[in-house]
């Protein structure tokens, strides 16, 4: 058992239809890239769910860690001008 | 981290829990919160796996093509609700060699519901009627717990499951409205199958012992007892309907408390069948163990081959 090879996780992503981007589905395990699309197009798309299908070997994605969140996203709480109802406009203003 | 320090981040996460605030893999979170859910996430994959068994029985025997399609498009719908959860399972750090161990060496459980055998074409109707219908009911709350990965696989699970039902009760209302014999079949599943769908919710509250935490985890909204309630007073009206009998002598409807009051269960069944007594639970466990052993090479294989693919292709690109 110990030299066992596992097939490896790959994330899987579907564009549900053109114009919309591809999204987040779930993960599976494949041999290979190849089967990886085949087994996704059965286990995520049995009902006309995606035109396209992404697949991602999970150990590619590099994850923000969530210790860090604070100083990650933070510091755009409090940068309010970054919105436009910071800018104090009057009312006669049209099409602004 | 000192005592003090996990305390304070277990104060957190019950708060962000109670806020409605989802966790994701990666957040901080108690060992019992992740050991909770490996528990209940896995017991549910296998659940669905295993589910397969017991309708596969008639895949080659269903009597008309109509039949035979949405059939296999149901098994084949549990094949993707297991995959779904088992990979949802895996982000609380498992492997799914792990969980496939637990499963076959017994260590982990699935629903007691698949010891039982399907010995007529009528059960695949009382199966989706009653067992998907009772599944349906547990897991309708299940797509807002907090795990996120767990939610998301649910509202998947969810939508799919509907179909499985109304196949099911289809194929009950068409022998209930056959020839005698036909009627008496689908009487006939719909006393084996009821009590044994009315335990598959669960012990009574009396003696579950998960429930108060699963309560403030959301892994339950409610009690198992208010779910069988619910089973109970939604099916009754759906069996008169086509003319089936309730198989209860003390089933009678409660009209101040606008519910079914309903016989007593026999629990000691559903511990034997939990224990491993069941009719099925040999049988089932040999067909999966045996499905997975003999299908060895082919994942082998298909790993060697992927390999190789590789490496000439890393060959070709120097």
């Amino acid at each position: 058992m110990s030299d066992k090879k596992n097939w490896p996780l790959w994330e899987i992503f579907v564009r549900s239809k053109n114009g919309l981007e591809h999204r987040h589905f779930g993960s599976l395990h494949a041999a290979d890239a190849e089967m990886a699309l085949e087994n996704a197009r059965d286990v995520y798309t049995r009902r006309n769910e995606g035109v396209s299908i992404w697949v991602v070997e999970s150990k590619n994605i590099t994850a923000s860690n969530p210790e860090h969140n604070g100083e990650m996203f933070e510091p755009a709480q409090d940068k309010v001008y970054r919105h436009p109802t910071f800018y104090d406009l009057p009312d006669e203003v049209k099409h602004m | 981290m000192s005592e003090e320090q996990i305390k304070n981040l277990e104060v957190q996460f019950e708060a962000r829990i109670a806020r409605d605030e989802k966790i994701e893999p990666k957040d901080w979170m108690p060992e019992k919160y992740r050991k909770t859910h490996i528990r209940q996430m896995s017991q549910h994959a296998h659940s669905e796996i295993v589910g397969m068994l017991p309708e596969g029985n008639w895949i080659t025997r269903a009597p008309s093509l109509r039949r035979k399609v949405a059939l296999l498009a149901k098994v084949q719908d549990e094949a993707g609700h297991g995959l779904y959860l088992y990979s949802a399972c895996e982000t609380l750090g498992i492997s799914r060699d792990e969980l496939y161990d637990q499963l076959h060496s017994g260590k982990a459980k699935y629903s007691s519901i698949f010891n039982y055998p399907t010995v007529t074409w009528a059960d695949m109707g009382a199966v989706g009627w009653l067992v998907d219908g009772a599944a349906i009911i547990n897991q309708v709350p299940l797509c807002n717990t907090s795990y996120g990965p767990y939610a998301r696989a649910m509202v998947r699970v969810c939508k799919e499951e509907s179909f499985h039902q109304r196949q099911g009760f289809e194929i009950m209302m068409k022998l209930a409205n056959g020839t005698p014999e036909q009627k008496e079949l689908a009487q006939d599943a719909l006393n084996r199958w009821w009590w044994p769908s009315l335990m598959m919710l669960g012990p009574t509250d009396a003696e579950s012992i998960h429930t108060e935490q699963s309560m403030k985890w959301k892994l339950k909204r409610k009690s198992n007892d208010d779910l069988r309630q619910q089973f109970i007073d939604q099916t009754v009206p759906q069996a008169e309907l086509i003319g089936l009998t309730i198989p209860d002598p003390d089933l009678k409807w409660n009209e101040e408390r606008q519910s079914y009051d309903f016989g007593e269960i026999n629990w000691d069944e559903f511990w034997q069948v939990v224990k491993g007594h069941g009719p099925m639970n040999k049988e089932r466990m040999k067909a999966r163990v045996g499905a997975w052993e003999e299908g060895e090479w082919v994942r082998d294989a298909a790993m060697a081959h992927a390999e190789k693919k590789q490496a000439r292709k890393q060959k070709q690109a120097i």
